[in-house]
């Protein structure tokens, strides 16, 4: 390369760097706001938000700014709004918990159940099960205008509304990971899984020895997802919930109201904290579940 | 013994999505459910008819029209920035995906903030000399609602078109290069042609994913949205309430069949280009 062309090559790096840099400072932005904001004092947001939650200082005591006014830094950082969110009030505690109880065993669930199906799917050849498992992707791509009318009339007819089991059995029988995983698992050499039972494997062996443990990858990257999509919920408790105490975190923050926006920016930090963690430790099985999802063919 | 395998997962698709989805195809074609009167398409003369169910299709497919393509071209946008040898990309490639994690409740609360009518953005505007706009509680309101879709979804898609990207081989673009083709054509003829599947894929998951739009519009602005934000997941919230089966069974129909449409255009499209490919 002549050193023209050298320098020309570079700047045109540099240029797209700053581009990305600042696109990715645009896509972190509301989330470093939403939690800087968190450990701002009930007053200090009141008088930086008051224009826009103007119901919420009803005491009028508090000083209301006649502009809003965005900061990135609290001028005094306070974690008084975690203690209230934390020990103060027990219906965020309680709302945070309803969503773990909701999520954790819909993702610990259709992951077992996919596993088996999974396998199942690897071992039957043949149109039938080629056509079962056709079904599967349809459905997995139906929304939920379509999927919910069907799961509403069964949980009605078998006494489930305004229960936990009405989230949690659609979510588990959901086909999203019996997708993924046979997707993974039917490229595992059938030579590996004959010489197994040369050896005197049997079935079950075979399935909990050698597939399961190959597989391993795959099924963390299924558990984030599901875990991402199940944690920011809001159609299912809606429609088969009646019963407000019921709702997840993830319906529940829209609703917190006006005189508690300071709260509000602590409970949503709150809220977003394991989904951040699992992104810290999982990121890379979360980029391999998505790159394994492109092309629906098995 | 391997059907043993796959019987727990058969029984509850059955039971929870394909026996009760038998249901709905029976209950669009009858009075109602208790007489169970059969009366042949007129429950879907009647939805289609109605204007609650038009404006959600009509303003569902106005927000896919716009998002989709926003989504796709984005997206690989992205992609092919991250893939330009910059250094910082797998920070980068964090920072872009971190919306993805997110649920949506968190950052509601700041979009609120930055697009309420006394909000951040309208403070800029006006010192620009712009007018207020009334962000979320007028037609604007779209345009915040693709916002916080894109902001949410494009890190999915950008993943996509990197792990396509990976796939292409090395050889063809180093010989582009040695022929003296800038980045500009190695993109457009070489990059492109390889990526072109992806790109359809991407097309129709985002298309599927922007069906799915309500949530945003359900945090941000609440139960009863401006006109242009009502959704086609509003027009079946509001049938749930009122309970009628028929025009809730009708409308999953009419839904299902769209998407069955769009599905099968996928796959056909698969089974085509995925041999084009093979072949050279």
């Amino acid at each position: 390369m002549t050193k023209r062309a050298k320098r020309k090559a570079f700047v045109t790096k540099v240029c797209l760097l700053f581009l990305a840099v600042v696109t990715a400072i645009l896509f972190l932005t509301p989330i470093v706001l939403t939690i800087t904001n968190s450990f701002m004092s009930a007053s200090e947001i009141s008088s930086n938000y008051g224009v826009i939650f103007q119901n919420a200082t009803n005491d009028g005591k508090t000083y209301i700014s006649e502009t809003v006014n965005l900061k990135f830094i609290p001028d005094m950082v306070t974690f008084s709004q975690y203690i209230t969110t934390l020990f103060k009030s027990p219906d965020y505690l309680l709302k945070f918990w309803n969503s773990i109880i909701l999520v954790v065993p819909i993702v610990v669930f259709q992951l077992v159940v996919a596993v088996f199906a999974a396998y199942g799917f690897t071992k039957t050849k043949g149109k039938l099960s080629a056509i079962v498992f056709f079904a599967y992707i349809i459905l997995m791509m139906m929304p939920y205008q379509v999927t919910l009318v069907p799961n509403y009339l069964v949980l009605n007819w078998m006494n489930l509304l305004d229960t936990n089991w009405a989230i949690w059995l659609p979510g588990i029988f959901s086909p999203f990971s019996v997708y993924l995983i046979t997707k993974y698992m039917k490229r595992i050499p059938v030579s590996l899984l004959e010489a197994a039972k040369i050896d005197g494997a049997n079935e079950w062996q075979v399935f909990a020895k050698i597939c399961v443990p190959i597989c391993k990858g795959i099924i963390t990257s299924c558990a984030i997802l599901v875990f991402i999509d199940y944690w920011n919920m809001v159609e299912q408790p809606l429609l088969f919930f009646s019963d407000t105490d019921k709702y997840p975190l993830s319906i529940f923050l829209s609703k917190i109201n006006a005189g508690e926006v300071g709260l509000a920016f602590a409970v949503a930090t709150v809220y977003m904290v394991p989904s951040l963690l699992i992104f810290l430790y999982g990121e890379e099985q979360l980029v391999e579940g998505i790159a394994y999802q492109g092309g629906v063919k098995g | 013994m391997s059907g043993l395998f796959l019987a727990p997962s058969l029984i509850g698709v059955l039971l929870f999505f394909v026996l009760p989805f038998l249901v709905v195809i029976f209950y669009s074609f009858v009075d109602n459910s208790i007489s169970k009167q059969f009366v042949g398409f007129a429950n879907y003369v009647k939805v289609f008819q109605n204007n609650a169910f038009r404006t959600a299709v009509g303003n569902t497919l106005l927000f896919s029209a716009i998002a989709v393509p926003l989504a796709v071209v984005l997206g690989l946008a992205l992609a092919t920035l991250l893939d330009a040898g910059i250094p910082m990309r797998s920070q980068l490639r964090s920072a872009f995906l971190t919306p993805l994690m997110v649920p949506i409740a968190s950052v509601v609360l700041i979009f609120q903030v930055l697009f309420d009518y006394n909000g951040v953005v309208n403070e800029i505007l006006v010192k620009f000399g712009g007018a207020q706009i009334d962000w979320l509680k007028s037609s604007s309101g779209l345009f915040v609602i693709i916002l916080l879709f894109l902001w949410k979804n494009l890190g999915y898609n950008m993943i996509l078109f990197l792990s396509a990207m990976g796939n292409i081989p090395k050889d063809v673009v180093e010989g582009a290069k040695l022929d003296g083709a800038g980045a500009f054509k190695i993109f457009w003829y070489i990059k492109l042609r390889y990526l072109s599947p992806m790109i359809v894929f991407t097309t129709i998951l985002s298309i599927i994913n922007s069906f799915k739009v309500f949530r945003e519009v359900y945090l941000l602005t609440g139960e009863y949205p401006v006109g242009t934000l009502y959704m086609l997941q509003h027009y079946m919230n509001n049938t749930f309430a009122s309970a009628d089966y028929q025009k809730l069974s009708t409308a999953a129909i009419y839904m299902s069949i769209v998407m069955i449409i769009i599905i099968g255009a996928m796959i056909l499209f698969e089974n085509h280009y995925g041999k084009d490919l093979e072949e050279e």
